[in-house]
């Protein structure tokens, strides 16, 4: 799923200066699993900053809604007949969400409470472990279920490089060697021969925004949907 | 001739190659260069210009080639992949081999964190490996990266990196064959202090056929201290350091701790031109250039070789 982590309250404080009369968004999908921008996380935020303006004697006045999904228009169809009531909306969504939000109501300026982290396992509660960079051209098949472009922290395609440190990486012995690890993996399953040719430069494929259109699928004016 | 450069002519001579290292300066000063350069001259075959090394900001590689040109030394201009994308590096190669630049060094790159701007994004657009398969196709097939046409191409003598020592070993010869098969000449080693387990990789090396493909240059790095070894041992990634070469510097005489190690590395040089599938020694005296004169002078390894 996607991972984010609430911004600093003080960077918070800042963007919602002069500002008072608010709506906070929260997403009820990635972000509330990820406890940074679900129901409870607009509750809590809301209620800071209704404490910390007052104490400023600046009160705002701020609401607090969480949609479904904030990257889908269906659910942000029931935002419509009430945005125009605030100054402001403040959105708990990634990055994705958060411009979703922006792009609907061009007429109110839309902020972020989020910094999007990216695309992360669940190994507890609270605890997120980044494992893909959606480069577009997955290569897992090849280096045995590791990604080399997450998890070595120079992306190499024919590491492992010369910081390979007894199994750990160059930045930091807590960090595992991507290519140690995929050179264990493939030895075991005996398929070492996937990565003994080089691996010619990359294609980037990450370059320009990029759009998805499944087979069987066209794009279509969002004028004409519903 | 790959090149014409004169460390090539050396090893393809047949000739023990002896290579030296300077690192340029934090600033502008070229008197700098050249004062370490003349420590250099007539010493080494050639010079490594670190680019960039441990990733501080440092004049650039390429020019404080040009200045040890000038001085009338040969460079080994090194590139790393992590400061810039394949546009750029193709326009360095151009540059570098326009104003006289004949072998270069490809090399991944310390990581962006250990340096003076650690936040700095690190490219890495291609890995070391495929820095070689791009100035071999420079070379070779002039042709850039994109496949477009190169007109008067780049003529490089190809070098690279091997850690001998790294786990997993048993890869460790895999990785030089990729390298070879990607189109590297030559390769200078990690600083070498495990004889013991740099033996056992280049019997591997020799026993796949690939020391007759690719000129080997064993890495030396004379101890200056117990302190550096012990630093060495401990902190340097890749490095490995058995504890006898900290025993042997412990029990030197007080004042001759760094004869002591300067006494190892020539042992190990003398071994290195006896032992079967090594072609050179490159010495990387950090920040003591001031030494090879006598280190060469006791390796025995003077005088260098003049080519036609």
């Amino acid at each position: 799923m996607i991972v984010a982590q609430r911004k600093p309250f003080d960077e918070i404080m800042d963007m919602l200066k002069g500002y008072k009369k608010v709506l906070n968004v929260g997403c009820g999908t990635c972000v509330a699993v990820c406890l940074a921008g679900g129901e409870k996380e607009v509750t809590v935020l809301n209620t800071e900053l209704d404490m910390a303006r007052k104490l400023k004697d600046d009160p705002i006045e701020i609401d607090g809604i969480t949609i479904e999904r904030q990257c889908d228009r269906e659910y942000l169809a029931e935002l419509d007949a009430k945005v125009d009531a605030y100054e402001a909306v403040v959105s708990m969504a990634c990055g994705v969400g958060v411009q979703f939000l922006a792009e609907r109501f061009p007429q109110i300026p839309v902020f972020p409470m989020v910094d999007t982290s990216g695309l992360a396992a669940n190994q507890a509660v609270g605890w997120y472990e980044e494992r893909c960079r959606s480069c577009n051209q997955c290569v897992l098949g090849m280096t045995g279920g590791i990604c080399p472009v997450t998890m070595c922290a120079k992306g190499l395609y024919n590491g492992p490089c010369g910081g390979t440190n007894q199994g750990s990486c160059e930045i930091n012995m807590d960090q595992p060697c991507a290519w140690y690890m995929i050179y264990e993996r493939l030895e075991r399953q005996g398929r070492l021969d996937n990565i003994l040719e080089l691996h010619k430069p990359v294609e980037w494929l990450d370059q320009t925004p990029r759009t998805l259109i499944q087979p069987g699928y066209k794009k279509i004016d969002p004028e004409d949907m519903v | 001739m790959k090149s014409g450069s004169n460390l090539e002519k050396v090893l393809k001579a047949g000739h023990f190659a002896f290579t030296g290292e300077l690192g340029p300066p934090r600033g502008t000063d070229a008197e700098e260069v050249r004062k370490k350069a003349a420590f250099l001259k007539g010493n080494v075959d050639s010079v490594n210009i670190t680019d960039n090394q441990t990733a501080m900001v440092r004049m650039a590689s390429w020019a404080a080639s040009l200045l040890i040109m000038q001085e009338g030394l040969e460079p080994n201009y090194q590139m790393v992949c992590r400061d810039r994308n394949r546009l750029a590096m193709q326009a360095d190669i151009l540059g570098a081999y326009a104003l006289g630049i004949r072998n270069m060094l490809c090399l991944s790159g310390d990581h962006q964190q250990f340096g003076d701007h650690p936040s700095a994004k690190g490219v890495f657009d291609i890995d070391s490996m495929q820095l070689i398969y791009m100035v071999k196709k420079m070379r070779d097939e002039s042709k850039f990266l994109g496949g477009g046409d190169i007109e008067e191409p780049p003529q490089m003598f190809i070098g690279a990196a091997a850690n001998p020592f790294a786990e997993p070993f048993e890869w460790r010869v895999h990785r030089l064959a990729k390298k070879i098969n990607a189109g590297v000449d030559f390769i200078q080693t990690q600083c070498i202090y495990n004889m013991d387990k740099f033996r056992e990789w280049i019997k591997r090396a020799n026993d796949m056929g690939l020391t007759e493909k690719v000129y080997i240059l064993a890495g030396v790095t004379p101890m200056k201290s117990i302190g550096m070894a012990k630093y060495m041992k401990a902190k340097v990634p890749g490095m490995d350091v058995p504890d006898e070469i900290i025993k042997r510097l412990q029990g030197a005489e007080k004042g001759k701790v760094a004869a002591e190690g300067i006494k190892i590395a020539c042992e190990q040089i003398e071994e290195f031109k006896e032992l079967q599938g090594v072609a050179g020694v490159h010495l990387m005296a950090i920040e003591w250039e001031h030494k090879v004169p006598e280190i060469a002078e006791l390796a025995k390894v003077l005088p260098r070789p003049v080519m036609e």
